[in-house]
C-alpha cells in the first residue's frame, strides 16, 4: 500500500497527462469497446494489423488514471510487435495484476511492471486490466467487452474473449 | 438587568461531546496504513458502538434459541427479547402498534416485500407507479420487475440542478391510473431531504399509497411515521449502528392485513394441510422462516443507543459537520459539490476537476480516509448530472470537525499528486 502514491506519481504524471496514441485510427482492421459497468469506465481500442504485426494502435475513452495510464503504456508497448507477442503481454499483465506472476521470474513486461502495485488494490485491478482485456477482444473480433459477468477477465480464460 | 443564563442551565441542551461518543466505537481507534481511520462512508454502512456489540455478545452467550417454537427457557427468552426489540423499533419511529413493524433483512428486502405483497396484488395492467430520479436502485428495480410482469408503467419525478425534486412535476404526474408512489426520504447520492410530508398528503388526497425509503433518513433525522402518515417506511439496521442482515418495514396495519405474503414457510402460517394453509396474522405473516434473531435484538440496542443521544441532537451535529465541510469545499478551487439542495443531510458528493473519483478514493485511502466512490447505486442521478461517478463523504454523529479537516487536507493532497 505504501507504493500507491509512488505508482500514481510515476504513471500519472506522465501517461495520464500525456497519453500516448490517444485518439482514433482511420484504417483500423480491428477494434473493440471495453466497459467497466461497476465504475462507468469505458474505452475503445483500434488497431491495424499488417499481416501479424501491429502497424498502428490507438485508444480513447473516459476512465480513471490507472486505466488511462495502463492503456497509454499498453499501446506504446505493443506497437510494432506481433499479435502473438501482444497476446503474451496480455496474459502476463493480467497474471501480474492478479498476483499470479512471479515478477522476479522470466517475463516480458518491462516498464509495465509498475502496475504490479494494483495487486494491493483489489478494487482497482480491473481498472488496469480493462485496456488489455479490450485489446484481446479486438484481436478476436469481439466488438464489445466488459469487466463483468461472462466477460470478466478475472475468470474468463484467455483466448475466449 | 437581565442575567445571561449560564451555559450549564438545564434548559439548554448539553454540548455535543463527540469525543465521548467516539470512545463508544472501538473501530474508530483503528489505524489504516499507519494513519488514524477517518471513516466517512456512513451512508454505505455505519459503525457499531460497544453497547450494541455487547448486546449481541450477551444474546449469543446467554439467550439464544429459536423463537416462537419451543416451551423451554431459552426459546421463551429469545422470543421475548426479539419482540421487545420490535417494540423498541415501534417507539423509534412512533408507529401506532408493534405489529406494524416487520423485520426484514434490510431496506431492499422491505421494498421487495411491498412490491410482492402489495404491488402484485393491487397493481395491474396500465396502472402507474410514481418514482423519482433520485431513487436508489433498490427502489427502482423491484418496481420495474412488477411493471414488466403486470404491464404497469413507471413515471419518474425529475430533479433540478441542485438535486431537488420538482414538486410541480410530481403533482402533474398523477392521473386516474396512478396506483402507487415510492420515494426516498433522503438521497444517498446527494443528501437531498425530500419534502415527503407534502408528497404523501398530495398522494393521499388522490387515494394513492406511498412508500418511503428511509434508509438514509432513519440514521440521521427524527422519524415519526404517524406524523408523516406514510403507508410504508423502510430502513436498514447496519446504517444506524446496528448489524447487517436486519432492517424493518413499517406498514399501516390496515394495509398490511390486506396484503398477500411475500415468502412462504414456517412462522408465517397458522395451520398447514395439503388442501389449505391459513396464514398467520401480521407481522408474522411477513416473517417466514427463522429470522436473524440476534441482529434484530442488536438493532433494538442500536435504536436505544441513538435514542439516548437523541435523534434531534444527532441531526444538529451532522448538519454542523455538513455545513463546515460544504464551506471548506466551496473554498477549494477545482472541487465542485454535486447536490446543492437547500435541505440536505449528512452527504457531501463532490467532483475533483481532472481526477476520476476512483483515483480520489484510492489516494484518500492512503491517508486513512474512507469515502465511497462510484455511482452509489443511483445511476439515474449520475446520468442527470452527466457524470459516471462521484466521490462521496457521508457523515455520522461520531465524526468530528477534525475529520472534516482531514478530508479537506486529503483532497488537497490528491490535487497535488495530479498537479
Amino acid at each position: 500500500m505504501a507504493d500507491t502514491k509512488a505508482l500514481y506519481q510515476e504513471v500519472i504524471l506522465d501517461h495520464n497527462r500525456k497519453p500516448r496514441n490517444y485518439g482514433t485510427l482511420g484504417n483500423a482492421s480491428h477494434q473493440a469497446e471495453g466497459h467497466n459497468p461497476l465504475c462507468g469506465d469505458h474505452l475503445s481500442v483500434m488497431l491495424n494489423l499488417d499481416g501479424e504485426r501491429i502497424d498502428g494502435i490507438a485508444f480513447q475513452g473516459e476512465s480513471c488514471a490507472i486505466c488511462k495510464a495502463s492503456a497509454s503504456m499498453m499501446t506504446a508497448t505493443v506497437k510494432g510487435k506481433t499479435r502473438a507477442d501482444a497476446e503474451t503481454l496480455i496474459q502476463e499483465f493480467r497474471d501480474m495484476a492478479m498476483s499470479k506472476l512471479d515478477l522476479n521470474g522470466h517475463h516480458h513486461l518491462g516498464r509495465l511492471a509498475v502496475f504490479a502495485g494494483v495487486r494491493d488494490l483489489p478494487t482497482r485491478v480491473k481498472c488496469a486490466i480493462l485496456p488489455w482485456h479490450t485489446l484481446h477482444a479486438a484481436f478476436n473480433s469481439v466488438a464489445s467487452t466488459s469487466t463483468e459477468a461472462e466477460d470478466d477477465p478475472m475468470h474468463a480464460p484467455i483466448g475466449n474473449a | 438587568m437581565k442575567l445571561v443564563e449560564p451555559a450549564s442551565s438545564p434548559r439548554l441542551a448539553p454540548t455535543f461531546d463527540v469525543e465521548r461518543i467516539r470512545a463508544d466505537f472501538p473501530i474508530l481507534k483503528l489505524k489504516v496504513g499507519g494513519k488514524p481511520l477517518v471513516y466517512l462512508d456512513n451512508a454505505a454502512s455505519s459503525q457499531m458502538p460497544r453497547p450494541v456489540i455487547d448486546r449481541l455478545l450477551r444474546y449469543q452467550t446467554t439467550q439464544h434459541a429459536n423463537i416462537n417454537r419451543a416451551v423451554h427457557y431459552l426459546s421463551e427468552t429469545a422470543t421475548s427479547e426479539y419482540e421487545e426489540s420490535r417494540r423498541k423499533l415501534q417507539c423509534f419511529i412512533n408507529a401506532r402498534e408493534d405489529k406494524e413493524v416487520i423485520f426484514t433483512s434490510g431496506t431492499t428486502d422491505a421494498i421487495n416485500l411491498v412490491m410482492h405483497g402489495y404491488g402484485r396484488k393491487f397493481i395491474g395492467a396500465g396502472d402507474e407507479i410514481i418514482l423519482t430520479t433520485l431513487e436508489h436502485h433498490s427502489n427502482i428495480v423491484p418496481w420495474q420487475m412488477l411493471a414488466e410482469e403486470k404491464g404497469a408503467k413507471i413515471r419518474v419525478v425529475p430533479i433540478n440542478d441542485a438535486g431537488e425534486l420538482l414538486i410541480d412535476e410530481y403533482e402533474k404526474l398523477f392521473n386516474e391510473r396512478t396506483k402507487f408512489v415510492g420515494v426516498m426520504h433522503v438521497s444517498n447520492a446527494l443528501g437531498t431531504i425530500n419534502p415527503v410530508k407534502h408528497m404523501i398528503d398530495f398522494a393521499h388526497a388522490r387515494g394513492v399509497p406511498v412508500l418511503i425509503d428511509g434508509a438514509q433518513a432513519a440514521p440521521h433525522l427524527p422519524v415519526d411515521v404517524q406524523a408523516l402518515d406514510c403507508d410504508f417506511y423502510a430502513f436498514s439496521g447496519h446504517k444506524l449502528c446496528g448489524p447487517t442482515g436486519i432492517g424493518i418495514l413499517y406498514g399501516k396495519a390496515a394495509i398490511l392485513e390486506r396484503m398477500q405474503p411475500f415468502k412462504g414457510g414456517g412462522d408465517m402460517i397458522l395451520s398447514v394441510t395439503f388442501e389449505k394453509t391459513t396464514y398467520n396474522t401480521i407481522p408474522h405473516k411477513f416473517e417466514a422462516g427463522t429470522p436473524p434473531i440476534a441482529a434484530a435484538i442488536g438493532l433494538g440496542a442500536a435504536v436505544d443507543y441513538l435514542s439516548a443521544i437523541g435523534m434531534g441532537r444527532i441531526a444538529a451535529h451532522e448538519l454542523d459537520l455538513l455545513n463546515y465541510a460544504t464551506e471548506q469545499v466551496n473554498g477549494m478551487p477545482g472541487v465542485r459539490i454535486i447536490g446543492t439542495a437547500e435541505k440536505k443531510a449528512a452527504v457531501l458528493s463532490f467532483a475533483v476537476d481532472g481526477v476520476h473519483p476512483h483515483d480520489v478514493g484510492t489516494l484518500l485511502n492512503e491517508d486513512g480516509i474512507a469515502i465511497r466512490t462510484g455511482h452509489h447505486c443511483a445511476q439515474p442521478v449520475m446520468q442527470r448530472f452527466k457524470v459516471a461517478a462521484t466521490s462521496r463523504a457521508s457523515f455520522a454523529f461520531y465524526n468530528s470537525m477534525a475529520e472534516v479537516d482531514a478530508l479537506i487536507a486529503g483532497i488537497r493532497s490528491v490535487q497535488k499528486v495530479f498537479s
